[in-house]
């Protein structure tokens, strides 16, 4: 028979999933391009699934180079608010009761973003992750990589600055 | 007969599918130079409290600006790829304003073509952002 008490690190990991979900689920451009995000851990892969309203040059043909630097963006916002929302929750003296709320959600805001495009993307699935490489109380800066069936094959790179928001108070948005 | 690189570029870009899908248009192709026009639409929002789009539909527009500049440009022989593209966001673009994209190949080498480009909102003295890059020149 199974336990109805779960075990604590469950119950972390479905925090993490549901503040993922309720960010992701959000925000409609990362609906309109289709990505999702696969978390293991505390690392996220984003997946961007192959569509034809996504391909730039149709004679080779090769992905978007606009598509795939918001793919990049996407990731690396993804990537710092809620490794930063995570921390936030975890800190906060009722973490069990926490629901995030969409409308309370404060992005952060992309300074600059450099794209290298290492080779064209291919009509087919893309992955992406996302690096801090340094994270600030106000400004944070993201390496994000992007490959498709060969992990060691780099198709795009980018590096990206980001004014972060305010931290959110959690207590405020936790039902009491 | 004879295409000029103005009606290649315009005929290009129109057949890009995702170009179609932000729903792009071409405002003026001249050599080396080119506006678009992207019209706000909620399935760009990148932030649900602001209304603001996202960055990367803006990246998006600058990109396909970019390149029709190249293709564009007198000297270049046949499509571009971008080799590396940085965009600076200075503002958030106004929600439901059209963003208008403006973008210069300012030099050409014979592999390599340089271009600027700016985004505005309906406010012409505070650009939303602004872009520089590197695309394949010749062919």
């Amino acid at each position: 028979m199974m336990k109805s008490r779960r075990e604590p690190v469950q119950v972390v990991k479905e925090r993490r999933d549901e503040a993922l979900h309720t960010l992701v689920r959000s925000i409609p451009y990362i609906q309109f391009l289709g990505i999702v995000f696969d978390r293991r851990g505390d690392q996220l892969t984003a997946i961007m699934s192959y569509d034809e309203k996504l391909i730039g040059n149709p004679e080779i043909p090769a992905l978007h180079g606009g598509v795939i630097a918001a793919f990049l963006e996407v990731s690396g916002v993804i990537e710092l608010s809620w490794s930063s929302l995570c921390k936030e929750i975890e800190a906060s003296s009722k973490p069990t009761q926490y629901t995030l709320i969409p409308a309370h959600i404060e992005l952060p805001k992309t300074i600059d973003f450099t794209v290298d495009y290492l080779r064209s993307g291919l009509p087919r699935d893309a992955y992406a992750r996302a690096r801090i490489t340094r994270s600030g109380r106000r400004y944070a800066s993201v390496f994000v990589e992007a490959w498709q069936n060969d992990r060691d094959r780099i198709f795009a790179q980018a590096t990206g600055h980001f004014l972060m928001p305010k931290p959110l108070n959690v207590e405020k948005s936790t039902p009491s | 007969m004879v295409i000029s690189n103005e009606a290649h570029a315009r005929q290009f870009i129109e057949a890009i599918p995702h170009a179609k899908e932000l729903g792009i248009w071409f405002e003026t192709i001249g050599e080396g130079t080119v506006e678009m026009h992207m019209d706000y639409d909620e399935r760009f929002i990148g932030d649900p409290k602001t209304k603001v789009i996202h960055g990367g539909a803006v990246f998006a527009l600058l990109d396909t600006c970019c390149g029709a500049a190249v293709i564009s440009h007198p000297e270049q022989r046949g499509l571009t790829a971008t080799i590396d593209l940085r965009v600076d966001y200075m503002r958030p673009a106004t929600p439901w304003q059209t963003i208008r994209a403006k973008a210069t190949c300012y030099n050409m080498t014979r592999s390599v073509a340089f271009v600027r480009a700016l985004a505005l909102d309906n406010d012409d003295d505070r650009p939303v952002a602004a872009a520089t890059g590197a695309f394949v020149a010749g062919n």
